[in-house]
Protein backbone atom coordinates (compact mmCIF):
# COMPACT_ATOMS: atom_id res chain seq x y z
CA UNK A 1 0.00 0.00 0.00
CA UNK A 2 1.19 3.37 -0.87
CA UNK A 3 1.00 5.89 1.88
CA UNK A 4 1.07 9.51 0.51
CA UNK A 5 4.28 11.45 2.02
CA UNK A 6 2.87 14.90 3.66
CA UNK A 7 4.23 18.50 1.62
CA UNK A 8 5.17 21.31 2.99
CA UNK A 9 6.73 24.41 1.78
CA UNK A 10 8.93 27.07 3.75
CA UNK A 11 9.03 30.90 2.31
CA UNK A 12 12.74 30.01 1.21
CA UNK A 13 11.30 27.62 -1.15
CA UNK A 14 12.50 24.38 0.22
CA UNK A 15 10.06 21.64 0.55
CA UNK A 16 9.31 18.45 3.43
CA UNK A 17 8.23 15.69 3.36
CA UNK A 18 6.86 13.97 5.78
CA UNK A 19 6.16 9.98 6.77
CA UNK A 20 5.47 9.01 9.80
CA UNK A 21 8.45 10.27 12.38
CA UNK A 22 11.22 11.11 8.76
CA UNK A 23 11.26 13.80 6.31
CA UNK A 24 12.93 14.13 3.26
CA UNK A 25 14.29 17.81 2.60
CA UNK A 26 14.84 19.68 -1.14
CA UNK A 27 14.55 22.77 -2.57
CA UNK A 28 11.74 23.43 -5.27
CA UNK A 29 11.82 23.54 -8.68
CA UNK A 30 11.08 27.38 -8.34
CA UNK A 31 14.20 27.83 -6.14
CA UNK A 32 16.26 25.75 -8.65
CA UNK A 33 15.31 27.65 -12.03
CA UNK A 34 16.03 30.80 -9.76
CA UNK A 35 19.44 30.00 -8.81
CA UNK A 36 20.40 29.24 -12.32
CA UNK A 37 23.03 26.31 -13.23
CA UNK A 38 23.62 24.54 -9.55
CA UNK A 39 27.61 23.90 -9.13
CA UNK A 40 27.78 22.24 -6.03
CA UNK A 41 25.58 21.58 -2.83
CA UNK A 42 26.39 20.88 0.76
CA UNK A 43 25.09 19.05 2.50
CA UNK A 44 25.16 18.14 6.86
CA UNK A 45 26.45 15.41 7.75
CA UNK A 46 24.61 12.32 8.70
CA UNK A 47 23.96 12.94 12.81
CA UNK A 48 23.89 16.65 12.70
CA UNK A 49 21.47 18.30 14.78
CA UNK A 50 19.46 20.88 12.57
CA UNK A 51 17.02 23.25 13.55
CA UNK A 52 13.85 24.79 11.81
CA UNK A 53 14.22 28.02 10.50
CA UNK A 54 18.80 27.77 10.30
CA UNK A 55 20.94 27.36 8.27
CA UNK A 56 21.64 23.51 7.49
CA UNK A 57 23.34 23.45 3.75
CA UNK A 58 24.21 25.34 1.16
CA UNK A 59 23.62 25.72 -2.99
CA UNK A 60 26.15 27.21 -4.86
CA UNK A 61 25.13 28.13 -8.22
CA UNK A 62 26.66 29.92 -11.02
CA UNK A 63 25.86 33.39 -9.95
CA UNK A 64 24.97 33.61 -6.24
CA UNK A 65 25.22 31.01 -3.39
CA UNK A 66 22.45 29.88 -1.06
CA UNK A 67 21.22 29.02 2.28
CA UNK A 68 19.36 25.78 2.63
CA UNK A 69 16.94 26.62 6.01
CA UNK A 70 15.79 23.31 8.01
CA UNK A 71 12.07 23.46 7.59
CA UNK A 72 11.57 21.33 10.55
CA UNK A 73 13.81 20.19 14.21
CA UNK A 74 15.62 17.09 13.28
CA UNK A 75 18.69 15.16 13.39
CA UNK A 76 20.08 13.88 9.66
CA UNK A 77 19.82 10.26 9.26
CA UNK A 78 20.82 10.20 5.49
CA UNK A 79 22.28 12.14 2.87
CA UNK A 80 21.51 11.83 -0.71
CA UNK A 81 24.92 11.00 -2.01
CA UNK A 82 23.88 11.43 -5.42
CA UNK A 83 23.92 15.07 -4.44
CA UNK A 84 27.56 15.33 -4.62
CA UNK A 85 27.54 13.64 -8.10
CA UNK A 86 25.34 15.57 -10.07
CA UNK A 87 24.03 18.87 -7.99
CA UNK A 88 21.51 19.76 -11.25
CA UNK A 89 19.40 16.55 -9.82
CA UNK A 90 18.71 19.52 -7.25
CA UNK A 91 16.86 17.04 -4.71
CA UNK A 92 18.64 17.10 -1.38
CA UNK A 93 16.51 13.74 0.50
CA UNK A 94 18.16 14.38 3.39
CA UNK A 95 16.46 11.83 4.85
CA UNK A 96 15.78 12.64 8.78
CA UNK A 97 14.06 11.70 11.57
CA UNK A 98 12.22 14.42 12.50
CA UNK A 99 12.46 15.64 16.56
CA UNK A 100 9.54 17.50 16.45
CA UNK A 101 7.84 16.69 12.88
CA UNK A 102 4.78 16.79 14.35
CA UNK A 103 4.95 20.29 15.33
CA UNK A 104 2.89 22.05 12.42
CA UNK A 105 3.46 25.03 14.02
CA UNK A 106 7.35 24.95 13.24
CA UNK A 107 7.01 24.19 9.71
CA UNK A 108 6.63 26.50 7.09
CA UNK A 109 8.83 29.60 8.55
CA UNK B 1 12.68 42.81 -3.74
CA UNK B 2 12.71 45.61 -6.50
CA UNK B 3 12.48 48.39 -5.07
CA UNK B 4 8.82 50.47 -6.19
CA UNK B 5 10.43 53.53 -5.96
CA UNK B 6 12.73 52.62 -9.29
CA UNK B 7 11.15 53.31 -12.56
CA UNK B 8 10.60 50.06 -15.01
CA UNK B 9 13.71 48.89 -16.50
CA UNK B 10 14.04 50.39 -20.00
CA UNK B 11 13.07 47.90 -22.78
CA UNK B 12 15.55 47.03 -25.85
CA UNK B 13 14.36 46.68 -29.27
CA UNK B 14 14.70 42.68 -29.05
CA UNK B 15 12.69 42.38 -25.31
CA UNK B 16 10.11 40.64 -27.70
CA UNK B 17 12.43 38.22 -28.52
CA UNK B 18 13.88 37.51 -25.61
CA UNK B 19 10.37 37.05 -23.96
CA UNK B 20 9.14 34.85 -26.87
CA UNK B 21 12.70 32.89 -25.93
CA UNK B 22 11.51 32.35 -22.78
CA UNK B 23 14.51 34.33 -21.27
CA UNK B 24 14.63 35.27 -17.58
CA UNK B 25 15.03 39.00 -17.57
CA UNK B 26 16.52 41.23 -15.00
CA UNK B 27 17.08 44.76 -14.39
CA UNK B 28 20.27 45.21 -15.05
CA UNK B 29 21.62 48.87 -15.03
CA UNK B 30 18.02 49.87 -15.41
CA UNK B 31 17.46 48.11 -18.56
CA UNK B 32 15.28 44.56 -18.91
CA UNK B 33 17.85 42.10 -19.94
CA UNK B 34 18.14 38.66 -20.46
CA UNK B 35 20.20 36.79 -17.94
CA UNK B 36 19.55 33.11 -19.56
CA UNK B 37 17.81 31.26 -21.80
CA UNK B 38 17.93 28.14 -20.61
CA UNK B 39 21.47 27.04 -18.49
CA UNK B 40 24.01 29.90 -18.47
CA UNK B 41 26.87 26.88 -18.49
CA UNK B 42 25.45 25.09 -21.80
CA UNK B 43 24.98 29.23 -22.93
CA UNK B 44 28.70 30.02 -21.92
CA UNK B 45 30.08 26.20 -23.66
CA UNK B 46 28.10 27.29 -26.73
CA UNK B 47 30.72 30.25 -27.02
CA UNK B 48 33.48 28.63 -26.15
CA UNK B 49 33.34 26.07 -28.69
CA UNK B 50 30.52 27.27 -31.60
CA UNK B 51 28.75 31.03 -31.15
CA UNK B 52 26.62 32.45 -28.83
CA UNK B 53 24.25 35.37 -29.95
CA UNK B 54 23.85 38.48 -27.56
CA UNK B 55 21.94 41.19 -26.84
CA UNK B 56 23.97 44.49 -25.71
CA UNK B 57 21.64 47.15 -26.92
CA UNK B 58 22.26 48.63 -23.08
CA UNK B 59 25.21 49.45 -23.47
CA UNK B 60 25.41 53.55 -24.29
CA UNK B 61 26.38 54.50 -27.74
CA UNK B 62 28.14 58.21 -27.96
CA UNK B 63 29.32 60.39 -31.46
CA UNK B 64 31.57 62.75 -31.32
CA UNK B 65 31.87 64.39 -34.30
CA UNK B 66 33.81 67.25 -35.56
CA UNK B 67 36.56 69.13 -36.59
CA UNK B 68 38.45 68.87 -33.48
CA UNK B 69 36.71 65.95 -32.21
CA UNK B 70 40.09 63.99 -32.05
CA UNK B 71 41.95 66.33 -29.69
CA UNK B 72 38.72 66.77 -27.80
CA UNK B 73 38.81 62.88 -27.02
CA UNK B 74 42.83 62.76 -26.56
CA UNK B 75 42.03 65.55 -23.59
CA UNK B 76 38.71 63.73 -22.31
CA UNK B 77 39.94 60.01 -22.27
CA UNK B 78 43.74 58.29 -21.16
CA UNK B 79 44.21 56.55 -24.88
CA UNK B 80 45.10 58.72 -27.74
CA UNK B 81 41.93 58.49 -30.28
CA UNK B 82 44.08 60.94 -32.57
CA UNK B 83 46.32 58.33 -33.49
CA UNK B 84 43.76 55.87 -34.76
CA UNK B 85 43.32 54.92 -38.35
CA UNK B 86 39.49 55.08 -39.59
CA UNK B 87 38.24 52.15 -39.12
CA UNK B 88 40.22 51.18 -35.88
CA UNK B 89 39.14 50.88 -32.28
CA UNK B 90 41.11 50.78 -29.61
CA UNK B 91 39.79 50.09 -25.25
CA UNK B 92 40.38 52.63 -23.13
CA UNK B 93 39.22 54.66 -20.23
CA UNK B 94 38.13 58.01 -19.04
CA UNK B 95 39.09 59.08 -15.74
CA UNK B 96 38.62 61.84 -12.92
CA UNK B 97 41.21 64.30 -12.02
CA UNK B 98 42.42 62.29 -9.12
CA UNK B 99 43.06 59.31 -12.08
CA UNK B 100 39.73 57.32 -10.58
CA UNK B 101 37.82 54.90 -12.89
CA UNK B 102 34.60 56.97 -14.49
CA UNK B 103 34.40 54.07 -16.96
CA UNK B 104 36.09 51.73 -19.48
CA UNK B 105 35.10 52.54 -23.47
CA UNK B 106 35.53 51.28 -26.83
CA UNK B 107 36.06 53.96 -28.93
CA UNK B 108 35.61 53.33 -32.73
CA UNK B 109 37.39 55.82 -34.80
CA UNK B 110 34.31 55.50 -38.05
CA UNK B 111 36.13 58.93 -40.20
CA UNK B 112 38.66 61.13 -39.35
CA UNK B 113 36.44 63.43 -37.54
CA UNK B 114 33.62 61.29 -36.74
CA UNK B 115 34.15 58.50 -33.00
CA UNK B 116 31.80 56.12 -31.55
CA UNK B 117 32.19 55.82 -27.67
CA UNK B 118 30.51 52.70 -26.62
CA UNK B 119 30.41 52.63 -22.69
CA UNK B 120 28.71 50.37 -20.11
CA UNK B 121 25.18 51.35 -19.57
CA UNK B 122 25.46 51.90 -15.77
CA UNK B 123 28.14 54.78 -16.67
CA UNK B 124 26.73 55.99 -19.79
CA UNK B 125 24.94 59.58 -18.82
CA UNK B 126 27.73 60.67 -16.78
CA UNK B 127 30.27 59.62 -19.33
CA UNK B 128 28.25 61.75 -22.02
CA UNK B 129 28.09 64.51 -19.60
CA UNK B 130 31.29 64.17 -18.98
CA UNK B 131 32.47 64.33 -22.33
CA UNK B 132 30.28 67.21 -22.98
CA UNK B 133 31.81 69.07 -20.42
CA UNK B 134 35.57 67.94 -21.69
CA UNK B 135 34.98 68.60 -25.27
CA UNK B 136 33.74 72.26 -24.88
CA UNK B 137 36.04 74.91 -26.39
CA UNK B 138 36.87 72.05 -28.65
CA UNK B 139 35.14 72.36 -31.84
CA UNK B 140 32.99 69.12 -31.31
CA UNK B 141 29.70 68.00 -30.60
CA UNK B 142 28.97 64.78 -28.33
CA UNK B 143 25.62 62.84 -29.12
CA UNK B 144 23.93 60.51 -27.02
CA UNK B 145 22.78 58.17 -29.60
CA UNK B 146 22.13 55.06 -27.34
CA UNK B 147 18.20 55.14 -28.01
CA UNK B 148 19.59 55.17 -32.19
CA UNK B 149 21.36 51.29 -32.20
CA UNK B 150 20.71 48.33 -31.44
CA UNK B 151 23.49 46.25 -30.49
CA UNK B 152 24.04 42.45 -31.21
CA UNK B 153 27.07 40.57 -30.24
CA UNK B 154 28.00 37.31 -32.14
CA UNK B 155 30.69 35.59 -30.19
CA UNK B 156 32.43 32.08 -30.11
CA UNK B 157 34.75 30.59 -33.19
CA UNK B 158 32.35 29.69 -35.36
CA UNK B 159 31.32 32.93 -35.83
CA UNK B 160 33.06 34.28 -38.67
CA UNK B 161 31.78 31.62 -40.58
CA UNK B 162 28.21 31.64 -39.61
CA UNK B 163 28.46 35.40 -40.50
CA UNK B 164 29.77 35.09 -43.81
CA UNK B 165 26.47 33.62 -44.97
CA UNK B 166 24.90 36.98 -44.09
CA UNK B 167 27.21 39.47 -45.57
CA UNK B 168 29.49 39.84 -48.78
CA UNK B 169 32.05 41.93 -46.63
CA UNK B 170 35.37 40.29 -46.59
CA UNK B 171 35.64 38.66 -42.70
CA UNK B 172 38.98 38.09 -43.09
CA UNK B 173 39.87 41.75 -44.15
CA UNK B 174 38.19 43.01 -40.91
CA UNK B 175 40.94 42.56 -38.45
CA UNK B 176 40.84 42.61 -34.17
CA UNK B 177 39.63 45.63 -32.97
CA UNK B 178 38.59 46.69 -36.90
CA UNK B 179 35.55 48.14 -37.48
CA UNK B 180 33.71 49.22 -41.18
CA UNK B 181 30.29 49.72 -42.81
CA UNK B 182 28.91 46.59 -44.29
CA UNK B 183 25.66 44.51 -45.15
CA UNK B 184 24.55 42.24 -43.39
CA UNK B 185 20.88 40.25 -43.61
CA UNK B 186 20.57 43.26 -46.23
CA UNK B 187 20.61 45.50 -43.18
CA UNK B 188 23.40 48.82 -43.12
CA UNK B 189 25.29 47.92 -40.11
CA UNK B 190 28.57 49.09 -38.07
CA UNK B 191 30.30 45.77 -37.94
CA UNK B 192 33.15 45.47 -35.62
CA UNK B 193 35.10 42.38 -34.26
CA UNK B 194 35.36 42.82 -30.97
CA UNK B 195 33.97 41.17 -27.80
CA UNK B 196 34.00 40.61 -24.21
CA UNK B 197 34.14 36.78 -24.45
CA UNK B 198 37.64 35.60 -25.10
CA UNK B 199 36.51 34.36 -28.28
CA UNK B 200 36.61 35.48 -31.83
CA UNK B 201 33.52 37.18 -32.53
CA UNK B 202 31.48 39.92 -34.05
CA UNK B 203 29.68 43.30 -32.37
CA UNK B 204 26.94 44.60 -35.03
CA UNK B 205 25.18 47.83 -34.55
CA UNK B 206 22.13 47.70 -36.11
CA UNK B 207 18.95 50.28 -35.91
CA UNK B 208 15.99 49.40 -33.52
CA UNK B 209 14.06 48.45 -36.27
CA UNK B 210 16.37 45.96 -38.25
CA UNK B 211 17.09 44.10 -34.72
CA UNK B 212 14.40 41.67 -34.97
CA UNK B 213 15.41 40.51 -38.51
CA UNK B 214 18.97 40.66 -37.77
CA UNK B 215 18.67 38.39 -34.39
CA UNK B 216 16.56 36.15 -36.93
CA UNK B 217 19.00 35.96 -39.56
CA UNK B 218 21.98 35.45 -37.59
CA UNK B 219 19.71 32.52 -35.59
CA UNK B 220 19.06 30.57 -39.02
CA UNK B 221 22.13 31.37 -40.24
CA UNK B 222 23.94 29.69 -36.89
CA UNK B 223 21.68 26.95 -35.65
CA UNK B 224 22.88 24.30 -37.32
CA UNK B 225 26.66 25.34 -36.43
CA UNK B 226 25.22 24.99 -32.75
CA UNK B 227 24.63 29.06 -32.03
CA UNK B 228 22.47 29.53 -29.11
CA UNK B 229 21.49 33.16 -27.65
CA UNK B 230 23.21 33.79 -24.57
CA UNK B 231 22.38 36.20 -21.70
CA UNK B 232 24.32 38.03 -18.83
CA UNK B 233 24.95 35.30 -17.05
CA UNK B 234 27.12 33.43 -19.34
CA UNK B 235 28.57 37.00 -20.56
CA UNK B 236 29.69 37.59 -17.04
CA UNK B 237 31.53 34.18 -16.56
CA UNK B 238 33.02 34.55 -19.99
CA UNK B 239 34.59 37.79 -19.35
CA UNK B 240 35.82 36.40 -15.94
CA UNK B 241 37.84 33.32 -17.03
CA UNK B 242 38.98 35.70 -19.94
CA UNK B 243 40.11 38.27 -17.05
CA UNK B 244 38.64 40.80 -18.28
CA UNK B 245 37.78 44.01 -15.70
CA UNK B 246 33.61 44.68 -14.90
CA UNK B 247 32.94 48.26 -14.55
CA UNK B 248 31.62 48.15 -10.54
CA UNK B 249 33.78 44.90 -9.76
CA UNK B 250 37.62 45.48 -10.58
CA UNK B 251 37.07 48.74 -12.06
CA UNK B 252 35.45 51.87 -10.21
CA UNK B 253 35.98 55.78 -9.27
CA UNK B 254 38.63 54.20 -5.91
CA UNK B 255 41.07 52.48 -8.32
CA UNK B 256 43.32 54.19 -11.18
CA UNK B 257 44.12 52.03 -14.23
CA UNK B 258 47.26 50.92 -12.65
CA UNK B 259 45.68 49.31 -9.93
CA UNK B 260 43.57 47.14 -12.05
CA UNK B 261 46.88 45.97 -14.09
CA UNK B 262 45.79 47.94 -17.19
CA UNK B 263 48.07 51.36 -17.07
CA UNK B 264 48.95 50.65 -20.80
CA UNK B 265 45.48 52.21 -21.76
CA UNK B 266 47.19 55.42 -19.61
CA UNK B 267 49.05 57.00 -23.04
CA UNK B 268 51.08 59.40 -20.56
CA UNK B 269 53.81 60.38 -24.16
CA UNK B 270 50.92 61.75 -25.73
CA UNK B 271 50.67 65.41 -26.52
CA UNK B 272 48.79 67.74 -24.48
CA UNK B 273 46.80 67.98 -21.47
CA UNK B 274 44.40 65.10 -20.57
CA UNK B 275 42.06 64.74 -17.38
CA UNK B 276 44.03 63.07 -14.79
CA UNK B 277 47.14 63.03 -16.33
CA UNK B 278 49.14 64.24 -13.07
CA UNK B 279 47.90 62.14 -10.53
CA UNK B 280 48.09 59.25 -12.70
CA UNK B 281 51.93 59.95 -13.86
CA UNK B 282 52.33 59.95 -10.68
CA UNK B 283 50.37 56.98 -9.96
CA UNK B 284 52.57 55.60 -12.93
CA UNK B 285 55.90 55.69 -10.76
CA UNK B 286 54.96 54.85 -7.72
CA UNK B 287 54.92 51.87 -5.62
CA UNK B 288 50.86 50.00 -6.29
CA UNK B 289 49.56 49.75 -3.16
CA UNK B 290 47.40 47.24 -4.22
CA UNK B 291 47.83 44.26 -7.41
CA UNK B 292 44.33 42.54 -9.02
CA UNK B 293 44.92 39.29 -9.34
CA UNK B 294 44.06 35.64 -10.49
CA UNK B 295 43.15 32.93 -7.36
CA UNK B 296 42.01 29.36 -7.75
CA UNK B 297 39.86 27.74 -5.35
CA UNK B 298 41.09 24.56 -4.00
CA UNK B 299 37.66 23.79 -2.74
CA UNK B 300 34.39 23.78 -4.36
CA UNK B 301 33.08 27.15 -2.44
CA UNK B 302 33.18 29.57 -4.61
CA UNK B 303 34.92 33.09 -3.97
CA UNK B 304 32.28 35.77 -4.30
CA UNK B 305 32.25 39.72 -4.61
CA UNK B 306 33.36 41.33 -1.62
CA UNK B 307 34.64 38.29 0.28
CA UNK B 308 38.35 38.49 2.16
CA UNK B 309 41.33 37.14 1.05
CA UNK B 310 43.61 35.77 3.98
CA UNK B 311 47.59 35.78 3.57
CA UNK B 312 48.46 33.77 6.62
CA UNK B 313 45.22 34.08 8.13
CA UNK B 314 45.28 37.61 8.00
CA UNK B 315 43.18 40.29 5.72
CA UNK B 316 45.47 41.06 2.70
CA UNK B 317 42.74 41.78 0.20
CA UNK B 318 39.52 41.34 -1.39
CA UNK B 319 37.44 39.14 -4.27
CA UNK B 320 35.69 41.74 -6.89
CA UNK B 321 34.33 39.00 -8.92
CA UNK B 322 34.48 34.99 -8.54
CA UNK B 323 32.49 31.87 -10.28
CA UNK B 324 32.81 28.65 -11.20
CA UNK B 325 34.64 28.37 -13.81
CA UNK B 326 32.65 25.80 -16.73
CA UNK B 327 35.91 25.50 -18.55
CA UNK B 328 38.18 24.67 -16.05
CA UNK B 329 36.21 22.67 -13.72
CA UNK B 330 36.76 24.81 -10.73
CA UNK B 331 36.10 28.26 -8.63
CA UNK B 332 38.31 30.94 -10.36
CA UNK B 333 38.05 34.96 -8.97
CA UNK B 334 39.81 38.61 -9.42
CA UNK B 335 41.26 40.10 -6.08
CA UNK B 336 42.85 43.20 -5.12
CA UNK B 337 45.70 41.68 -3.23
CA UNK B 338 48.37 43.96 -1.15
CA UNK B 339 51.84 43.33 -3.38
CA UNK B 340 52.80 41.13 -0.64
CA UNK B 341 50.33 38.92 -0.87
CA UNK B 342 50.31 38.92 -4.57
CA UNK B 343 54.34 38.16 -4.28
CA UNK B 344 53.49 35.58 -1.45
CA UNK B 345 53.00 32.38 -3.82
CA UNK B 346 52.37 31.12 -6.97
CA UNK B 347 50.94 27.52 -6.37
CA UNK B 348 48.82 25.83 -3.78
CA UNK B 349 51.57 26.34 -0.53
CA UNK B 350 48.94 27.06 1.83
CA UNK B 351 49.40 30.39 2.35
CA UNK B 352 46.22 32.29 0.88
CA UNK B 353 42.82 31.55 1.69
CA UNK B 354 39.51 33.18 0.50
CA UNK B 355 37.13 33.44 3.71
CA UNK B 356 34.06 32.11 2.75
CA UNK B 357 31.30 32.81 4.93
CA UNK B 358 33.32 32.14 7.84
CA UNK B 359 35.41 29.48 6.89
CA UNK B 360 39.43 29.98 5.21
CA UNK B 361 38.79 27.46 2.20
CA UNK B 362 42.53 27.86 0.71
CA UNK B 363 43.35 29.18 -3.03
CA UNK B 364 46.40 29.60 -5.18
CA UNK B 365 47.44 32.94 -7.24
CA UNK B 366 47.72 32.18 -10.87
CA UNK B 367 48.63 34.60 -13.92
CA UNK B 368 45.50 36.55 -15.55
CA UNK B 369 43.62 35.35 -18.05
CA UNK B 370 42.42 32.34 -16.62
CA UNK B 371 41.07 31.26 -19.57
CA UNK B 372 43.58 32.01 -23.69
CA UNK B 373 41.63 30.73 -26.55
CA UNK B 374 43.23 28.26 -28.76
CA UNK B 375 45.48 29.74 -31.47
CA UNK B 376 44.30 29.70 -35.05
Amino acid sequence: MSVPDELHYTAEHEWLAIRDVTGRIGITDYAQRALGDVVYVSVPAVGTRVTAGEPCGEVESTKSVSDIYSPADGEVIEVNAEVDDDPRSGELRSVRRWLAVRDQARLGR
Amino acid sequence: MPDPQSPAPRLTPLTPVHRRLGATLTDFAGWLMPLRYTSETAEHNAVRTAAGLFDLSHMGELMITGEDAAEALDYALTGQPSALQPGRARYTMICAPDGGVIDDLIVYRLAATEFLVVANASNAPTVAAELVDRAAGYAATVTDRTDDYALIAIQGPRSAGILARLTDADLGQVRYYASYPATVADCQVLLARTGYTGEDGFEIFTTPQDADRMWQALTEAGTGDGLIPAGLAARDILRLEAGMPLYGNELSRDVTPFDAGLGRVVKLDKPGDFVGRAALAERAQAAPSRVLAGLVGQTRRVPRHGYSVLLDGEPCGTVTSGGPSPTLGHPIAMAYLTPKAAAASSGPDGRLAVDIRGSAEPASLVPLPFYHRPAG
